[in-house]
This record gives C-alpha cells, structure tokens and sequence, in this order.
C-alpha cells in the first residue's frame, strides 16, 4: 500500500491565504488598509501564490447581518493590489450577497481570481457569477461549502454543474470544520474521477477539531493541488489551516509550494499574531462548531448572544446546528437566542 | 355580482397557485391560462378548471382577448420575456400584472403603496420579488413613523420553492429587490441578501429586517407601526408573523418574520411564493374594483412613434 508521503512527495500545490478574508471574521471585518498591505506585502515577499482580499462574507458583505467593513472591498483590493508584485489577488463571491456589479469592480480593482460560493447543494445559483468571472478573464474557481451536509455523490454533481457554467477549479469546503481524514479523501478522490482532467481541485478547511493540517494532506493525497490556508491561522472559529504550518509540513513532505517557509513563519509572527485581539484557539465554542457541523462564522454573533442574554453560546450553536442553518444565515442567530431567552423566561 | 375577466400567462408553480386564489375572488375571473408547452400539467390542470387554454404563449391569446373580454393579466413566466407579453397585451387594453423581476412598471407592495398607484393609469404594475413583499411593509412600518438611513433585508427560502428561473436570474433577483427596499420601503438605501436553504423537511420563508433610523428611534411609536402593518399584510397572508422583535439597540431597529403560505397550491413552507401570489391577487383586485365602479377606464397603449 502507498504512504501518504508517497501519494504526495514531488506534487505542486498551491498554497491560497485567507487571512485577509476569512480573518476578517475574528477581526470583526476591522483590519486597517495599512494592516492589509504589510501582511499581504510580507505574504508576497514569501513566496505566496494567491491572496484572498474581501470582507469576510465576500464581495458585498459589509452589511448589519455579517458585521461592517472598517473599509470598503474597492479599498481594500485597490490597496493590496498595489502593493504585492507576484502573488494573484483573489476575491470571494456569493451569489445572493454580492452582485456581478461588485465582481466587475474587484476585477477593476486588480482581483485576478474568484472563488464564487454556494451551499455545496445549490450549484445552479452560481452561473451568472462563475459565467462573468469566465468572461471577465478571471481564474475562476466554484466554491461549495458546509460540504459536509451532503452525501459524496451528490456534492459531486454540484461540482460537476459549477464545472459545465466554466469554473476552472472545484472546492470541496469545510466551512464547519467538521470533516475527518477519511471524509476529505472521499471527496476529494470523488472529484478527481469526476472532474475533467484540467480542472482543478482545492480544499478549505477550518481548525475546529485540530484536523485542518491532517485534512489538507489528506486532501492532496487524493489530487487536489490548491490548498486554502491562513497566516497564523487567522480565520473564522479556531481559524483556517495554519499556513506556515501546512507549508512546513509540505517541505518534510517534499510537497513543493514554492513558499520561502520562514518568511513565511515571521509574517505569521511578526505581522499577523500582533494584529489580532486573541490568536484562534479550538475553545469549547469553536470544538462545537466542528463537533456538530456549525458554519464556522456563527462563533462570533453566539458568543455576542451568550453576552446578551445569559445563554451559553455552546447551547445556541446546537440549536442552529439542529434546525440546519447554512452560511449567511447570521441573522438566525440572534432569533433564535431570542427564542431561547424566551422559552427559558430569561427575557 | 359583475367580475373582471383575467389572462394567467405562466402555468407553472406561481401561475397555479395564483389560479386557486382567482377563483375565489369575488371581483376576478380566470378565463385564460397561457403556457408554452403542449401538454403541460399545470394547462391541463387549468383545463379541468374551465380556463381556455393555449400552448402558444401570449401570441395564442391576442387574437381572444376582445371577445373574451380580458381586461387583466398576470405575468408569471421570466424577467427577459415579460417587456415583449406586456407590450403586445398593453396594445389591446390589457392591464399588465408583473410576477417577474422585470421591474419595468411602477413597483407594488399592496400595504404600502397600492393606493397610490389608484389614479395613475399604469398599466403595467410590478409585484417586486417574494423576498420584497416579505419584507418591504417591515420597512415602511419603520420610516413611517421616523428617517431610516438604511434598510437591509435577509431573506431565507426553503430550495424547494425556488424555481430555475429565480437561481439563473438571482443578480436581478437580488438587485431588484435592493432597489425596492429603499424606494418603495422608503430608506435612502436599501440592501437585500437572499439565502437558499435546503433543509429537509423544508423551511418556513424566514425574513429579518434592519433599519437604521437617521435619530434615536421612537421604540413605542415603532413597534406600534410594526403591529398594526403585519396585521395589514395578514388581510391577505394570513400565515405573515412576527416571531421576534422589533428589537432596538442604538439606531438599530431589528425585526425578526416568518411567512407560511396558504398551501392553495403550493405547500405550506413555501411562503415566498404564497405571498406574491396573494399580493398579485390583492393589486389585481384593487383595480377591478376600480373598473367595475367606473373609476378606472383602461385604454389600449399605442406604439411610440
């Protein structure tokens, strides 16, 4: 039987940083422009093939329901774009949040590639978004997540449909952290048989349960070549794979990412461990998120109810997990503690 | 009693249930349903019904529009054919009730500006989006009472109740429905997310609204407003609810709704659907009144020079 080191040793794979995204959650969509340009500097000057720049919901997601962006996504890519001379700038983009005007703006912008994301069951909302990012030259990548809340087969198929509307790559997402070894190598291997040979596939794990370094190889052991990581692991719940950590662990692994790894590690330390207000930690809140298959960004506004109304927020993220919230549906949380509050007679 | 004769071009989900709720208007008729493919269920079903039905789009009504006195009809097919249907039904005299995202007449959400459109002789009149008449009353409630600086919708429907047409269309979709929220909500600007849920079994429409009031909102005087405008909503969505809220913190005015349908034709959970047809049924029924009691006098729309 072949190792894992065998199924890896001499593979490409591109490492693709989120923390200028999806670590705009845990900042509270806060990061100052001039925090921006010197992590996404640092992050250039490593090696860093791809940086992911937007609020942390996507293109138009600075909104009362997802929290307001210190700045606007126009500032914010205008600003990185300038200021990185290799690294590809990407935007996320949800169809139902954002719209092709904001895409065509980020392209304006200086953005060269877009993840356009569903719920991994509703491809189909996703063809005038990845049908734009095609026509607009962009390398245009489908995005599902919550993953997990589909079988296999069926994710497949919406991989499939991202595919026919052009998308160039194929995520398989992890968006709650939720997500073992052996899921990972299903789907990812599941894809590949399924995928055109071109396209290509990547993953996007959070940290929730410890296994976003474990999961990522598993990943690139059964074919995908873009892995979604974050400096310092500054991400939403106990944040993305750490990317120094997954680059470290690709070198001892001959996996080749081209990443100077310890730049890498001193832009984690230097520039991004100072920015944040705590470093992620797998805390009782963030294991649940994972442990019951909770989108990762609901830790914030949970723990914010827990605040507000005396509930635990472990309690509130298992009522979401039970009536299945999926991404976006941050305005949930605060109804459903209500109800608890109520239920409870706490209000 | 006398009622006016009515057009469904559409027969699929939306145009069904709208029959139901036709049928038992006391001042609409459902004469005519129009689809485009031979066989379909939902013509066959309004065959069984005693519509006259024809397989060959709006071109298969017009030369029966006069005889039949059609004076009303109901668009429910898709945003890109609606500007040509209107058009050719316009010229005969037919007012035109837009179930799409068009948007190319005056934008109605009945609670909030249906009189309004009473003296102004459109003849094309636009119901929005279901995420829009969901929620756009909500906002109304808030600025009428006080400034809203800006509104922000979130409108969460089960996958079951959102056809092709809607998915393929989101960008208009969402747009139109931004665009509503301020004009028609009445805030200087407005916002709109829209979730699709697949949850099974499916969800309830859930609709959560923010509005930004310009001062410290008046909370008494705002709930008040918010009460008495889900009531109004009721008259014609009886499952429109208010399950939490409004919630004030700041200038932050949040309300929590839920919207089950009526289940006529579509189930329950897909309240989205049922709301639209409801509002397009209620608007449609306004101006009828209006014909019957010689107020209103629809004239046929001549071609710009």
């Amino acid at each position: 039987m072949m190792s894992l080191e065998d199924k890896v040793r001499g593979r490409k794979v591109k490492l693709h940083d989120m923390c200028l995204r999806d670590g705009m959650h845990s900042m509270r969509h806060q990061i100052t422009l001039e925090q921006m340009i010197d992590i996404a500097s640092g992050l250039d000057d490593a090696g860093v093939p791809l940086i992911q720049v937007t609020h942390g919901d996507g293109l138009g997601g600075s909104s009362l329901s997802y929290g307001r962006g210190l700045h606007s996504d126009r500032e914010y890519i205008t600003a990185v774009a300038k200021n990185v001379k290799n690294a590809a700038i990407s935007v996320l983009h949800v169809p139902g949040i954002g719209t092709l005007d904001e895409l065509r703006m980020a392209a304006d912008c200086g953005a060269s590639c877009v993840h356009v994301a569903s719920h991994c069951t509703e491809a189909d909302v996703t063809e005038q978004h990845i049908g734009l990012g095609r026509e607009l030259g962009l390398d245009t990548v489908g995005f599902l997540m919550m993953a997990h809340m589909t079988p296999p087969d069926h994710m497949i198929g919406q991989a499939l449909l991202m595919e026919s509307y052009g998308a160039q790559t194929i995520y398989c997402v992890d968006s709650a952290g939720y997500m073992l070894p052996d899921e990972v190598t299903t789907r990812i291997a599941g894809l590949r048989t399924a995928l055109q040979d071109e396209t290509e596939i990547g993953f996007h794990a959070h940290h929730n349960l410890g296994m976003g370094v474990a999961n990522s190889l598993a990943a690139v052991a059964a074919g995908a070549n873009r892995i979604d990581g974050s400096a310092a692991g500054l991400g939403a719940g106990a944040g993305n794979t750490p990317l120094e950590l997954m680059a470290a662990v690709s070198e001892r692994l001959g996996i080749e990412t081209g990443i100077d790894l310890f730049k890498l590690m001193d832009v984690a330390e230097d520039r991004v461990l100072p920015i944040m207000p705590q470093p992620p930690r797998a805390d009782r809140d963030s294991i649940t998120l994972g442990f019951a298959g909770v989108y990762s960004t609901f830790l914030y506004k949970a723990k914010e109810a827990e605040r507000k109304y005396g509930l635990s927020a472990r309690d509130i993220l298992i009522e979401l997990g039970r009536k299945k919230m999926i991404g976006g549906q941050e305005d949930m949380i605060e109804d459903t503690a209500l109800s608890m509050a109520k239920a409870r007679a706490l209000i | 009693m006398e009622k006016i004769k009515c057009a469904i071009i559409g027969p699929g989900n939306i145009g069904t249930d709208l029959l139901y709720k036709l049928l038992r208007s006391e001042v609409l008729e459902p004469v005519w349903m129009v689809g485009i493919e031979p066989g379909s269920e939902g013509l066959a079903r309004a065959d069984k019904l005693g519509l006259k039905t024809t397989s060959e789009g709006v071109d298969g009504l017009v030369p029966h529009v006069i005889a039949d006195g059609v004076q009303i009809a109901f668009d429910a097919t898709s945003a890109y054919v609606h500007p040509e249907n209107s058009r050719k039904l316009n010229e005969l005299g037919v007012l035109v009730i837009d179930l799409t995202p068009a948007a190319i007449g005056p934008l109605c959400v009945p609670p909030v500006n249906l009189k309004d459109l009473a003296g102004r002789q459109a003849m094309n009149v636009n119901m929005v989006t279901c995420a829009g008449q969901a929620t756009i009353p909500m906002v109304a409630a808030v600025s009428r009472v006080q400034e809203v600086a800006y509104a922000e919708i979130i409108a969460t429907v089960a996958s079951m109740s959102i056809g092709v047409g809607t998915r393929k269309n989101i960008d208009e979709f969402t747009r139109t429905t931004s665009a509503a929220v301020a004009k028609v909500g009445g805030a200087a600007q407005g916002k709109a997310i829209v979730i699709v849920n697949p949850a099974e079994p499916p969800l309830m429409m859930r609709d959560t609204v923010y509005c930004e009031t310009v001062d410290e909102p008046d909370q008494a005087a705002i709930t008040a407003s918010v009460q008495e405008m889900i009531a109004a909503v009721q008259e014609y969505v009886p499952g429109y609810k208010l399950k939490n809220g409004p919630i004030f913190e700041g200038r932050i005015v949040s309300i929590f709704l839920e919207v089950e349908g009526l289940g006529d034709f579509l189930p329950k959970y897909a309240g989205n659907l049922d709301i639209m047809t409801a509002a397009g049924a209620r608007t449609a029924e306004m101006f009828a009144r209006d014909i019957l009691a010689g107020r209103l006098k629809l004239e046929p729309v001549k071609e710009n020079a």
